[in-house]
């Protein structure tokens, strides 16, 4: 992936706190159009607070993130989401009481009406099971459903960069593997921009072009997704046990 | 469900029954405990110091009344593979979901009645026709509250217990528009409305961050505070003494009364007093009917559909570029819009108004409608007041019940008793209100309803 131009996400020596304890550590991230990159590391190491500071809540205290040339470190999160960011949160986070196709209307909220059929319809081909689930409630889906919405409802939104935190938490390795290959699908056809906070770095780094590892609030390694699954001390400590 | 028939060894039937007996023996000594001083001994003043009286009686009976009740609840409901309440929710639940077809044409029916209603009265009861339609349009202004609170509670998901202060907020902007400008009740309508849906974003303000048992409480206090300061400040607000002499609506100029000029001279029809009623209700007919029509079409537009996603989640609302802020300020004001408008009805139907009419009773009552008749149902609303409110009038009609517990007997006096017990046994039977079918805004191909079947209960969402 060449990195020449501009990165369509540029996050400078941002810091982020929770009332007076830090949790990141003056964060450098870029991530540029067209690319897969993946933020691995242990549990607290404060790659979600990362997402949230993103999508500004909450804010980052200092540092810049700009996005498409513009600066949004203290934009409002729904500005920020109107700009054609979106996030499918972790834990899903799915409407329950709605219905797959509320769901998904709800992902295109803030899209012009006319894009909405083409949308479902490419939705539904990557997609193929919420098709036959269109009417059933969120709340009744199984976890690797749920994913597949949350993801779906997030596209519906015609995002230029997509937000995953955590896609494959709490489910099966067999569901892990296809909701990845969709990822890298949307990534290789219709070149969106994917940010991806894994813990499952095997898959993750496999994946993405390029990653970074996070340790305590601190970006300590980066490189492309195959130079750092080779590298020993990811090998040690985040593939541990085989591969997950 | 229905088919849950264990076949149940001898021995573990002995062991229930022995289980009950014992735990309705401890029930039994509690109250022989408890009750011994509250039922058993009497004090009376005697000459000389207090007398004792010991009445045994009472005291037996009541043990042997909780002996009795405790065991048969154990033996059917409690320590049953087969509780009777589950077989009775399951009726229930079947009769929902067969329900759901029938629920557009009930609603239908219920319409085309709601339109010929005041004719039906006065045509089949002529007697009773004025009665009949005070208490249909009593009923008409719940099912408008109802509406209301619905967007707020059943919708968006807010819970709030101060509603009756927006009742209040359009009663008042009536009242007082009239006293001192000369505003009539259709002139006032539209400004009590925007008055009520401006201290509705006064309300949402404060409480945006709240949510849950919190947002409860503040709105509690709201509905107190704006209370307290009718009450106080007497200059404004003749405080307890309340406004009267607030004008009736008029018919394009036309007022209901005798004599020249009035409706029934202008139309060459005899006088009668109830012109005026079958006009206030349709006038509150018509106010209703706005709410439900406002309410289903917000529903399918981005600002009601957001209401119903923030209902479910918050943080996923916002993750969807939804701007939570706007979003519940709309939805309190819009609710408190219709409260004021229903307000406003009550003032110019009562003539009179004070702050005892919006206690927090009010407010439990309008949230009780919209809890029973299951959150978010538009029908559910109607089948609730209906039966809360109809129902408690009709409570005035048991004069036969005097022969059965004595003369002293008063039904009505008993109406809260039966009021809480209705909430508890729909709550156990049908936790989720009476209407749980929800009509999905979005379509796939064919419609599908999300029913009871699919809303597994004590799901916690």
């Amino acid at each position: 992936m060449s990195e020449a131009g501009q990165p369509l996400l540029r996050i400078r020596n941002v810091e982020t706190y929770y009332g007076k304890i830090i949790a990141l550590r003056g964060v450098d991230v870029d991530v540029f159009p067209g690319e897969i990159v993946t933020l691995i590391g242990a549990n607290g190491a404060g790659k979600s607070t990362l997402m949230m500071t993103i999508c500004g809540s909450p804010q980052a205290r200092t540092g810049e993130i700009v996005y498409d040339g513009n600066d949004i470190t203290q934009a409002p999160t729904h500005e920020i989401m109107r700009r054609g960011i979106a996030q499918s949160p972790e834990g899903r986070r799915i409407f329950p009481r709605m219905t797959v196709m509320e769901n998904l209307q709800m992902g295109a909220l803030l899209v012009d009406d006319e894009h909405f059929d083409g949308d479902l319809e490419r939705i539904f081909t990557l997609f193929p099971r919420l098709k036959e689930r269109a009417s059933q409630r969120g709340g009744t889906l199984s976890g690797g459903e749920q994913q597949m919405l949350a993801i779906a409802r997030a596209l519906m939104g015609r995002p230029k960069l997509l937000l995953l935190d955590e896609p494959s938490l709490g489910l099966a390795p067999l569901i892990v593997k296809q909701i990845f290959e969709v990822i890298g699908e949307l990534n290789k056809r219709d070149g969106l921009t994917v940010f991806l906070v894994e813990q499952n770095a095997f898959h993750a780094l496999k994946l993405a072009h390029r990653g970074y590892v996070m340790v305590n609030g601190k970006i300590t390694m980066s490189g492309s997704g195959a130079d750092l699954l080779k590298r020993e001390e990811v090998r040690a400590a985040y593939l541990e046990g085989g591969r997950h | 469900m229905a088919t849950r028939s264990v076949p149940l060894s001898s021995a573990r039937d002995d062991d229930r029954l022995a289980n009950s007996l014992r735990d309705a023996a401890i029930a039994a000594l509690m109250v022989f405990a408890l009750g011994f001083f509250f039922l058993g001994v009497r004090t009376d003043i005697a000459p000389g110091g207090l007398a004792l009286t010991f009445r045994w009686g009472l005291l037996f009976s009541a043990v042997a009344i909780v002996f009795a009740g405790r065991l048969l609840l154990n033996l059917f409901v409690f320590k049953t593979s087969t509780p009777v309440t589950s077989r009775l929710a399951d009726t229930f639940s079947g009769a929902g979901s067969s329900f759901a077809g029938l629920g557009k044409w009930l609603a239908r029916a219920l319409l085309i009645f709601a339109i010929v209603l005041p004719f039906f009265f006065t045509y089949f009861f002529p007697s009773k026709d004025r009665q009949y339609i005070d208490l249909a349009i009593l009923i008409m202004t719940y099912i408008m509250l109802g509406w209301g609170l619905n967007i707020v509670v059943g919708l968006a998901g807010l819970l709030d217990l101060g509603y009756v202060a927006f009742y209040a907020v359009g009663a008042y902007s009536f009242a007082l528009l009239a006293q001192n400008f000369g505003f009539g009740f259709w002139m006032a309508l539209p400004l009590a409305g925007l008055l009520a849906a401006f201290w509705g974003v006064i309300l949402g303000f404060p409480v945006l961050r709240l949510r849950g048992d919190y947002l409860a409480i503040v709105t509690l206090a709201f509905g107190e505070i704006i209370r307290v300061v009718l009450l106080n400040w007497y200059e404004f607000t003749n405080g307890p003494d309340g406004i009267s002499g607030i004008p009736r609506p008029t018919l394009f100029g036309l007022e209901f009364s005798r004599g020249e000029g009035g409706f029934a001279d202008f139309f060459g029809i005899p006088y009668d007093s109830i012109h005026r009623f079958i006009y206030l209700y349709y006038i509150i007919f018509v106010l209703a009917i706005i709410t439900n029509l406002v309410t289903i079409r917000l529903r399918k537009l981005p600002v009601g559909r957001a209401w119903e996603a923030l209902r479910e989640d918050e943080i996923a609302c916002r993750s969807l570029g939804i701007n939570t802020t706007n979003t519940k300020l709309t939805a309190f004001s819009i609710g408190a819009m219709f409260g004021g408008f229903a307000g406003s009805f009550f003032a110019t139907r009562q003539g009179f108004i004070s702050p005892e009419s919006f206690t927090f009773l009010e407010s439990a009552i309008i949230l009780a409608i919209v809890v029973l008749g299951g959150l978010g149902s538009q029908i559910g609303v109607v089948i609730a007041s209906v039966v809360m409110i109809g129902g408690i009038e009709m409570l005035r009609n048991l004069g036969f019940l005097q022969h059965v517990f004595g003369d002293g007997f008063d039904p009505t006096q008993y109406r809260m008793l039966i009021f809480g017990l209705a909430m508890v046994l729909i709550m156990v039977w049908r936790p989720r209100g009476l209407i749980t079918t929800r009509e999905p805004t979005a379509v796939l191909k064919e419609k599908k309803r999300i029913g009871a079947d699919m809303v597994a209960q004590g799901e916690g969402h």
